[in-house]
């Protein structure tokens, strides 16, 4: 093979499924997508989303040990719960929650091949975005009512 | 021989037998296995988890003595458990891509991804572990 003139080539070198190589793009990198598109800013917040929801997934298994270990531990809990600093992190953890699951069954149905054009993924990308709203508001109200 | 935007590519003879290509397990030898499972544990979780977050914010000032009778239903207590196991999978082996993604170094992406999943698995025990036991207190709190 000859050397390569531009390093670009390298990202293109694609596989077919007999093993022949074909020039295709493969992956693009980050700096291709303009980060104020609905799409891929989505895209983006389903992961952080994710990663935020850890942080309810911590809250979760401390609530479960300290309601086994005792009623001072389950105190600490919900005294925690019901500071400044807990209920900040619910709010976050809460929307979080809602925005990767609902993005979640937009994946899904992508999975399943549904919704790959262009309206369709705005009008899906859209209802995501509204329905994390509605249902975090909803879950809010729950919350203060039942408090 | 080079190839250019407009050459045709070069053939090059395959070192993969045909079984081994049509199996399609990959270099990682696991196929589509964790990309399927992450979508399994997903549509479980949909249920086990609004089921959840509605259950809990419907009953927020919650006691200890309230807590525990509701944790140790028998229903509350299996969707619990199921809950914890396919939360702790998920959340692993979701934050295991993402660190695949990022980490340009093989040590910390193995450390990292191993801390993970052992941070995981030890949550998602102790959390097991305080259902089963909350089930298993011999009086009535």
């Amino acid at each position: 093979m000859s050397i390569m003139q531009d390093s670009r080539e390298a990202t293109m070198v694609g596989r077919r499924s007999d093993g022949t190589l074909i020039r295709r793009p493969l992956s693009p990198h980050l700096q291709v997508y303009d980060m104020l598109q609905m799409t891929s800013a989505i895209s983006i917040s389903h992961r952080i989303t994710g990663i935020v929801w850890v942080a309810g997934v911590v809250v979760m298994t401390w609530w479960l040990v300290a309601a086994a270990a005792g009623p001072r531990a389950f105190d600490a809990v919900q005294w925690f719960l019901g500071s400044f600093l807990g209920i900040l992190l619910l709010m976050g953890v809460i929307a979080a929650a809602w925005f990767h699951t609902l993005a979640g069954i937009r994946h899904l149905a992508w999975d399943a091949g549904w919704g790959y054009d262009i309206p369709t993924v705005y009008k899906t990308g859209r209802a995501v975005l509204i329905g994390t709203g509605v249902l975090t508001a909803l879950t809010w109200l729950a919350l203060i009512v039942s408090w | 021989m080079s190839h250019t935007t407009s050459g045709q590519p070069p053939r090059q003879r395959l070192l993969q037998t045909p079984l081994r290509r049509v199996r399609g397990s990959g270099s990682a030898k696991q196929g589509t296995h964790h990309w399927w499972m992450q979508r399994v544990s997903s549509i479980a979780l949909l249920p086990l988890t609004i089921w959840f977050i509605v259950s809990l914010a419907t009953s927020a000032g919650m006691t200890h003595v309230e807590a525990v009778l509701w944790i140790r239903q028998p229903l509350n207590a299996v969707l619990l458990l199921a809950l914890v196991a396919l939360t702790f999978q998920h959340t692993a082996s979701g934050l295991q891509v993402v660190i695949e993604d990022y980490t340009n170094q093989e040590w910390l992406k193995i450390a990292l991804i191993l801390a993970v999943k052992g941070i995981c698995w030890l949550l998602g025990i102790a959390a097991v572990l305080a259902v089963v036991r909350i089930v298993a207190l011999p009086i009535a709190v």
